[in-house]
């Protein structure tokens, strides 16, 4: 055997989410059984007991989201994972969370909806995951992972950039991610600065101040000032942690722009393009929030047509034109989730040359 | 050089095995590899589909609208499938539960393959799927038959693994079928 | 001159914000005594609730995680079970833990979790203003059953000690009240006992405290005490309903 191949291991999506888990130390995963990433708390479930970590299939969706919440505020890595109906279900806890300042990671194997939906894939639920989700006005840290390494490698990203801003960290996966499998390297968990957690509870000790874990604000100016504060974590995220990848955008008259497994698809729509002698090239967001509009305002001041390619009605869309230079014209193609079928890098190609004439 | 191949039939005929095996396959010769199992309405109906790319470099979209080559098992997914081969492609169809008469598709190789009959010759109707893997190794050249084999060792549950000298003469069946 | 009474160390020097009356305060006053007692201040984590226990970490020393509503048992059990070493109690009202936490509650108590739950029935939303509880008493008037409360439309209350002593996890559940020297002195043996019995990892451990809630009834303190004497503890009897020790 090649030592390639002696690197490689061939995994499922949703199962590199949680080898990276507890790769990344996790120790503590709350879920409920839902389709499509019941593979997730399947391995947990067989693998985290042998490190010492907790694994408890929850009642409820809700109390998942709220084990999490305890088991964070006891300064554990802690994760839970859900789709569609179940995420709705804990965005109450997840409100709390981000109002408490906990870290904590969610992953969202997104399928069809609304409502029960369907268990194809979708990316419906971009809005619900970059908006916050609950109520009350904030973010949390949303990634795209567009492959098996991604699930992997951006599960283990989740967890420090959690610790790192104090807020709850969301893995946005979908079914296709999720169920394919692929060859990946298991890294080991990077060596992150991470800052102490002195706001731990953890029983506060002899001589030690009172920790407390809450979101209540009732103050004069008290919950005010929370939000500025937060609004200076987000910018500060959003400076130093937007991440994304570009693909043959130097000389490109036409950028398709695409997120998760459909910017896999429009990848090789892209090549096929080149292969015609297009000057296409491909921007993909791996941080949803942050969103890079810097580097979509950069690309923007070049090329001014953008071809935004999502597995849903438009929701990235919106980011995207609230991002690129005011000149610059973004136009979209998307399916409905629940379609029944994938798009093809040929229909997506179609849909390029449709738009590419446009700028010719 | 990027390989794709889509295979389809009846759940039960070894579908996702298959895209499993030719998947370790590639990983043995050091190939990135991306399997993904078809996702649909098609899928509800007892049918059972999968997509298998591999390369060197990135495998790029899991999904495949014209597969280079296609490994239709069964009547339904020849009907449905064939003609999504893209030109200049190959089907490898299972003639025995498969009809192709009548059927046009130019510029598409279409490689009759009798997989049950030499799947119940080799001793099991089940190894259908091997003789699948075989006559696509011989057909494509994409990857080594010693890689097929030692990918059974990681596909099969070690419980398993003292079919595999069976399983390799239906590979080898399927092959030399291919061939013919 | 020996000192024969001053504030447990787990309670903090502070005024609270409950009304005139109200039995939260002897409530946290017991559950400090018996962290004091036991030597647990420095290693519990206490989990608050929504409602008027929300302040939970004002009067408490101790570590304190606030919970969403109803949520604290699911809260409690993360904690728990990412420090399974500490001492977790929940502190929860009628309307926390036996409506909209119905479902933690039962959940946690029947996978046994090591933790200690403190429920306050006062048979109303005290927080929010007096309106219906899932331990509002039958023909008893709120803000929200302004005819009473109609069993046949409304349910009948919920007995907790006794739902609860039903499931094998329980390992101790036991009913007090607050409204007499001897029922303050019963509450306190028992809280003691719930907390020695997490300190045992015997399992669960559930105290349900009749508690007075004369703002939000409309009666002086004392008319509020009677009335937990004369509907409350014949409707809710007081007595320990599960102990393991026993089994």
């Amino acid at each position: 055997m090649s030592t390639a191949a002696a690197e490689k291991i061939f995994i499922k999506g949703n199962e590199a989410v949680a080898m990276a888990a507890i790769e990344a130390d996790c120790r503590c995963y709350f879920g409920y059984p839902i389709t499509p990433q019941s593979e997730i708390p399947e391995y947990f479930a067989r693998e985290l007991p042998k490190m010492g970590g907790e694994f408890l299939q929850a009642e409820s969706e809700i109390g998942a989201i709220n084990m999490l919440l305890g088991a964070s505020a006891a300064g554990v890595r802690a994760m839970t994972s859900s789709s569609g109906p179940g995420i709705s279900l804990k965005q109450e806890g997840i409100s709390y969370m981000a109002g408490s300042e906990l870290p904590g990671v969610i992953v969202d194997v997104m399928r069809s909806g609304p409502g029960l939906g369907g268990i194809d894939a979708s990316q419906a639920d971009y809005f619900q995951a970059t908006r916050g989700g609950g109520h009350g006005g904030y973010r949390i840290v949303v990634l795209a992972p567009a492959s098996v390494q991604e699930m992997y490698d951006l599960t283990m990203l989740a967890f420090d950039l959690s610790d790192i801003y104090r807020m709850p960290a969301m893995v946005l996966a979908d079914s296709v991610v999720g169920q394919m499998k692929e060859s990946i390297i298991a890294n080991p968990r990077p060596q992150t600065l991470l800052p102490e957690k002195k706001w731990v509870v953890r029983g506060r000790g002899e001589g030690e101040a009172q920790n407390v874990v809450k979101s209540l604000h009732l103050g004069d100016g008290e919950m005010e000032a929370f939000h500025w504060q937060m609004q200076a974590r987000y910018q500060e995220l959003a400076d130093k942690e937007s991440r994304w990848e570009e693909v043959q955008t130097d000389d490109a008259e036409l950028i398709v722009t695409a997120f998760g497994s459909t910017s896999r698809i429009a990848k090789t729509a892209v090549a096929l393009a080149r292969e015609a002698g297009m000057k296409v090239g491909l921007m993909r967001p791996i941080t949803l929030f942050p969103f890079p509009q810097k580097a979509y305002a950069a690309l923007s001041e070049r090329c001014k047509l953008f071809l935004d390619i999502e597995l849903s009605t438009g929701q990235m869309v919106d980011d995207v034109r609230l991002s690129v230079a005011r000149d610059a014209d973004v136009a979209f193609y998307g399916r409905p989730p629940g379609a029944g079928s994938l798009p093809t890098p040929e229909e997506l190609f179609e849909q390029i040359k449709k738009n590419y004439r446009a700028v010719a | 050089m990027r390989y794709d191949v889509f295979i389809a039939g009846y759940g039960g005929q070894g579908v996702l095995l298959a895209g499993n095996l030719l998947s370790y396959a590639a990983i043995h010769e050091g190939k990135n590899v991306s399997f993904f199992p078809a996702y649909g309405v098609e899928k509800r109906g007892g049918s059972a589909m999968c997509t298998v790319v591999f390369a060197d470099g990135d495998t790029g979209s899991p999904v495949v609208g014209n597969p280079s080559v296609s490994l239709l098992l069964n009547q339904l997914s020849f009907d449905k499938y064939a003609a999504k081969v893209k030109q200049g492609g190959i089907c490898i169809v299972n003639s025995s539960l498969v009809d192709v008469a009548g059927v046009d598709l130019p510029g598409i190789e279409i490689v009759l393959v009798p997989m049950n009959q030499i799947a119940i010759e080799m001793g099991d109707v089940r190894m259908v799927n091997m003789v699948a893997c075989g006559a696509y190794i011989e057909k494509t050249g994409a990857l080594k038959s010693t890689s097929l084999e030692a990918a059974l060792k990681k596909a099969l549950p070690e419980r398993n693994h003292k079919l595999i000298p069976a399983n390799v003469k239906a590979m080898e069946a399927g092959a030399q079928a291919a061939r013919d | 001159m020996k000192q024969v009474f001053n504030r447990p160390e787990s309670l903090k020097d502070v005024a609270t914000h409950f009304c005139p009356g109200c039995h939260h305060g002897t409530v946290h006053r017991l559950v400090a005594d018996a962290l004091d007692d036991l030597g647990l201040r420095s290693q519990t984590i206490g989990v608050a609730s929504v409602g008027c226990s929300v302040f939970l970490y004002e009067y408490f020393d101790v570590d304190v995680i606030e919970s969403p509503h109803g949520r604290a048992p699911a809260v409690a059990t993360g904690a728990k079970r990412a420090r399974p070493d500490r001492i977790v109690f929940t502190y929860q009202g009628d309307g926390d833990l036996a409506a909209i936490g119905m479902s933690e509650i039962i959940h946690a108590a029947n996978r046994g979790e090591d933790i200690t739950v403190i429920f306050v029935n006062n048979t109303t939303y005290g927080m929010t203003g007096g309106q219906m509880a899932p331990t509002t008493m039958p023909g008893q008037k709120t803000s929200t059953s302004p005819n009473g409360r109609d069993i046949r439309k409304d349910g009948a209350p919920f007995k907790m000690a006794e739902l609860l002593s039903n499931l094998d996890g329980v390992a101790f559940s036991a009913r007090v009240a607050l409204n007499s020297p001897k029922n303050v002195l019963n509450a306190r043996k028992m809280i003691n006992t719930a907390f020695r019995y997490q300190v045992e990892k015997k399992g669960f451990s559930f105290i349900e405290a009749l508690s007075s809630c004369p703002t939000n009834w409309g009666m002086t303190p004392l008319a509020a005490n009677q009335r937990v004497t004369d509907e409350m503890i014949p409707y809710f009897p007081l007595g320990v309903y599960k102990n393991t020790a026993n089994l």
